[in-house]
């Protein structure tokens, strides 16, 4: 009994901080220029026991930074380290990690159960310890009453849970990784299989890292998100931070859907001027020498008015829940998000922005 | 110029995979096959472009009986989920290589590759292998090759599956764009409800190899047929429970929660489906309702919360707009619109709604 | 797939169809034809019936070499299978050494058997054959003309030398078809090197390997040239295989009758094993 509260004090203690410095990598032996790195640059500095997503779209180099921290990978400059240890040079065994990856990996041959055990019967566990933690995460993950079936015979979201249990069962495990999980799962059954691994964070409290092109199942899993964009990172920031207040263009356009507009713009005195018009923003925008000044607004904030800019309505799409509205200005074409019941002129319209979400971005990156 | 299927099943073995099916498709029409993964989309398009016949029925096309015309006398082209190019040729005789078996000119293929490189964006691109190209340049090439032969009929399996998240949204908006100056009739398969929603034209849901209803896109979604054709085109998945009516009292049959509501159907026992984003933690609409819930787990996105949670043997889902940080655990007070309802009958056949 | 069918495309394989009539069709029809009838050549026949197949089932000589041949597939199989997946498991995946590897292991491939048997049969003369001298000068009385077990190591040593590389390259085209993620996995869960042997690369290779004991067996089952090149049967009756034996005779004694009929029992041998894999290998594709 005794035994059994330590096993559980110390499950709560061993969480990791995973710290990662100047972390740069390249798959070629030699580097020309930029695009020849995979990574660049990487800086993250993790607490414990977060959810964590890498979003980005493929080949920003998400996949090399999550085998890089889970040791499958050795960077080519740079730094990993867990709670303060430097654990770069260490292999994926010694770090203690568990990694689920985009097709499900598992023992044809062995049953349920023997696939759960596995990684506990490698680390000498005993058999009373191993059968234990077995039926622990089999009910955690409804697996239950399939544990004496061959693994073979499961459907792929069966066999991604198997996946994730053989990282579960371990109680020695300080972060569980996941690679594009939910790729070959059903799209109906995808959405399940989401809410339950946020379902399993809150409960077991172990960190996470989850890789993704696909900002919903960040957006919905992780606590922080890191938007990374041709091997850097763009900005990192909780779900609703990067939906409000996107630091760079690429974040306002690929978060959210439809993205955010970005229009070409001018700062004059400190203020922008937008198809004519001077457009109300609450950020000071003190510097003005830019190549290229864009103005952003998210298609959620932006609303029919009788007077404002001038915009033709070329298409309206109704989702049911929402209507998106594709207008045409001088500048550009502007998305427009509304509610069902909104009424959508025709023909000609006038758009005001909202001032609290309105940004100007010079050369990319965020006027505050 | 219109394509009809009449009686057309598919039996392999003693497995149906295509049951009796009627549908009308007509010209410059978009016309979208939504079902789950095993559906019979597939089958159903093979069917139609003339690589699978029919175990019994007829295909006509154009009032003319197609039916076992191979698919090369068939005027028709189709795009895969796997972005299907020749590997050794590069983008411009990809998107050449169905001209060049019909023998035109060579000025002629290309001004007609250089206009369909423009229209999708691979202008620049035409001089490179398919393997130098991203994903999405390389179903675009794909897409090209499908368009640069004016065919009447244009298949695409699923076309968006395999892109990313951002690339499927910008080639969603792109492809009606791409058929609006064609006298063709467009068939897109998908399984994702906000692919037909965002395209529109008119759609058909499918499940295990029937057609539930066809119709247009609007139309099938807010008036589904039976319950059947709701759940097929609800994402996340309806919400969906017992009721028992009395007079003008609706009440939940499992719980407290009732309204009431002006609809004109008899008394008795019904179906209720209610779509996750009617119900909310604001109120909406001008008739709404009031439900406990124990929430299981909220999911918050940049701009929406899904909250899924418990009332009694319930366990329902609701999307509201907004941030609403909820605790596993924790009791709430969510609004239903009672104007969204869908009513079915006990054969789960739509009755009324709202 | 009930495709639409495209009926030019049978004008292709006529050619074929011809070839194959002339180089098998025909023959087989004539050693059926003899196998039921009694010949001394001049085109005279005398019907026998079934006298032939009952001679040859029940003769101690058939039964001799059947064992024989049963004995030495068996070997074959037993040390060329495992042998070959280790070698493939040793070969690189990437980088210079795959082409060098893959060319070593096709080249006695490439061999014609007849110079295969001849190589060998010099390589192991026990006066001046590399082979044969070593053993013999390291102690070993060693005679493959004179001593049968030395005739049988000698045989077995050079079919092991010509065909472990077919199960080589078979292995390591089943082996580079496993995806990384497999071994990362592996890895992660810290299996040791023979369980992931165990649970992955065996199982992954499992179509693979049926394919690869399918031939070797069939080719193994049905050896002829080398063993004749090398020993010729000998010494006495010692490596007279079944084919060898046949051989014997239907060209030596040109008992063409009881040759024919003993050929259509080694062919319905043969035809029973490949339908027994065929069955398997159909009952796999359907559980899966």
């Amino acid at each position: 009994m005794n035994f059994y509260i330590l096993t559980k004090i110390t499950d709560w203690l061993i969480m990791a901080k995973i710290t990662l410095k100047k972390l740069s990598h390249s798959y070629l032996t030699k580097q020309n220029n930029d695009s020849d790195w995979a990574l660049r640059g990487v800086d993250i500095d993790w607490k414990d026991g977060g959810a964590y997503a890498l979003l980005g779209p493929s080949g920003c180099g998400k996949t090399t930074l999550l085998n890089i921290i889970s040791g499958l990978l050795k960077p080519t400059k740079g730094e990993v380290l867990f709670d303060d240890k430097d654990v770069t040079v260490l292999n994926p065994v010694e770090r203690d990690i568990a990694q689920i990856f985009q097709f499900p990996v598992i023992y044809d041959t062995m049953t349920v159960y023997d696939n759960l055990a596995f990684p506990l019967k490698n680390r000498g566990l005993s058999e009373t310890e191993i059968d234990s933690k077995v039926k622990e995460i089999g009910e955690m993950l409804e697996l239950t009453s399939t544990l004496n079936n061959k693994a073979s015979g499961l459907t792929a979201d069966g066999k991604q849970k198997i996946s994730l249990g053989r990282g579960l069962v371990r109680s020695d495990v300080n972060v569980i990784m996941f690679d594009e999980p939910l790729t070959v799962i059903d799209p109906h059954l995808k959405w399940v299989l989401r809410s339950k691994l946020k379902e399993l964070h809150q409960k077991i409290n172990r960190t996470m890292i989850y890789v993704t092109h696909d900002q919903i199942e960040a957006l919905t899993f992780a606590d922080q998100v890191v938007v990374m964009h041709e091997g850097q990172i763009v900005q990192t920031g909780t779900p609703v931070e990067l939906f409000e207040k996107p630091k760079h263009t690429f974040v306002g356009h690929f978060i959210g859907s439809p993205g955010m507009n970005i229009l070409p713009c001018e700062i004059k005195n400190g203020q922008i001027n937008f198809e004519g018009k001077i457009l109300p923003t609450n950020t000071s925008l003190k510097k003005s020498n830019f190549n290229k000044t864009q103005v952003g607004i998210r298609p959620e904030f932006v609303n029919f008015s009788k007077d404002g800019i001038a915009v033709k309505v070329k298409r309206v799409s109704d989702t049911g829940r929402h209507k998106v509205i594709d207008t045409e200005c001088g500048s550009g074409s502007i998305k427009i998000l509304a509610t069902s019941s909104t009424q959508i002129p025709s023909g000609s319209a006038h758009i005001t922005f909202d001032q609290k979400y309105t940004y100007a971005y010079g050369d990319n990156w965020i006027i505050e | 110029m219109s394509l009809e299927l009449k009686n057309v099943e598919k039996k392999v073995g003693i497995e149906t995979h295509i049951h009796s099916t009627n549908l009308k498709l007509e010209k410059n029409t978009i016309n979208i096959l939504l079902g789950s993964t095993l559906a019979g989309k597939t089958t159903l398009m093979q069917i139609m472009a003339g690589l699978d016949k029919p175990t019994s029925g007829e295909i006509w096309f154009n009032g003319e009986n197609v039916t076992g015309k191979e698919v090369q006398k068939r005027n028709c082209s189709m795009v895969y989920q796997q972005f299907i190019n020749y590997p050794n040729f590069t983008v411009f005789e990809n998107i050449a290589s169905p001209l060049k078996i019909t023998g035109i000119k060579t000025d002629e293929i290309k001004k007609r590759v250089g206009k369909v490189a423009e229209l999708l964006k691979l202008s620049a691109m035409l001089e490179k292998k398919p393997d130098e190209l991203s994903g999405g340049q390389q179903q675009r090439t794909a897409l090209a090759r499908a368009l640069v032969k004016d065919s009447d009929l244009i298949l695409l399996d699923e076309p968006l599956a395999n892109l990313d998240f951002k690339l499927r949204e910008e080639l969603r908006e792109e492809l009606p764009k791409l058929f609006e100056d064609r006298d063709c009739i467009v068939v897109y398969a998908t399984t994702e409800p906000l692919d037909a929603l965002m395209i529109g034209g008119n759609t058909a849901t499918l499940l295990e190899g029937n057609v539930i209803q066809y119709g247009k896109t609007l139309d099938v979604y807010s008036k589904p047929e039976n319950l059947t054709s709701a759940k097929v085109f609800s994402d996340p998945p309806m919400n969906i429970a017992e009721i028992i009516k009395t007079g003008d009292t609706f009440k939940l049959a499992d719980n407290n929660v009732q309204w009431k509501s002006n609809v004109q159907i008899k008394d008795g026992k019904y179906k209720i489906g209610i779509r996750p984003h009617n119900i909310t933690t604001y109120k909406e609409g001008n008739n709404s309702v009031e439900i406990n819930g124990k929430v299981l787990i909220s999911e918050l996105s940049g701009s929406e919360s899904l909250i899924h949670f418990t009332n009694g043997n319930l366990n329902w889902v609701s999307l509201s707009n907004g941030i609403q940080q909820k605790n596993i655990g924790e009791d709430t007070k969510l609004h239903m619109n009672v104007n969204e309802f869908l009513y079915f009958d006990q054969n789960n056949r739509l009755v009324n709604h709202g | 797939m009930n495709k639409t069918f495209n009926q030019k495309a049978w004008l292709f394989v006529i050619p074929v169809f011809v070839l194959v009539a002339f180089n098998a069709a025909v023959p087989l029809m004539t050693v059926v034809n003899y196998s039921f009838q009694e010949t001394f050549g001049s085109n005279v026949f005398a019907w026998e019936g079934t006298r032939w197949f009952k001679e040859i089932l029940h003769s101690e000589r058939f039964h001799a070499s059947l064992g024989r041949q049963v004995i030495f597939t068996f070997i074959i199989l037993l040390i060329q299978l495992p042998l070959g997946i280790g070698i493939a498991l040793t070969m690189p995946k990437k980088g210079w050494g795959v082409p060098v590897c893959l060319i070593l292991m096709s080249m006695p491939l490439l061999i014609p058997w007849n110079v295969v048997g001849a190589m060998w049969n010099i390589f192991a003369l026990p006066d001046i054959g590399f082979l044969g001298n070593s053993l013999n000068t390291l102690g070993f009385d060693y005679n493959f003309t004179q001593q049968s077990g030395d005739a049988w190591f000698t045989t077995i040593l050079m079919d092991v030398w010509h065909w472990t590389s077919l199960v080589v390259l078979l292995s390591y085209a089943g082996l580079n078809s496993i995806q990384p993620a497999y071994y990362q996995a592996a890895e992660i869960d810290g299996a040791s090197r023979w369980d992931v042997f165990r649970y992955i690369e065996l199982p992954k290779m499992k179509k693979v390997l049926t394919l690869a004991i399918l031939l070797r067996f069939m080719d193994s089952f049905m050896i002829y040239t080398e063993p004749f090149v090398l020993t010729g049967g000998g010494p006495g009756n010692a490596t007279n295989f079944l084919s060898l034996d046949l051989v014997k005779m239907a060209l030596g004694q040109f008992d063409l009758g009881p040759a024919a009929a003993m050929s259509l029992i080694y062919f319905l041998i043969v035809l029973l094993i490949c339908w027994v894999f065929y069955s398997i290998m159909m009952k796999d594709e359907a559980r899966s």
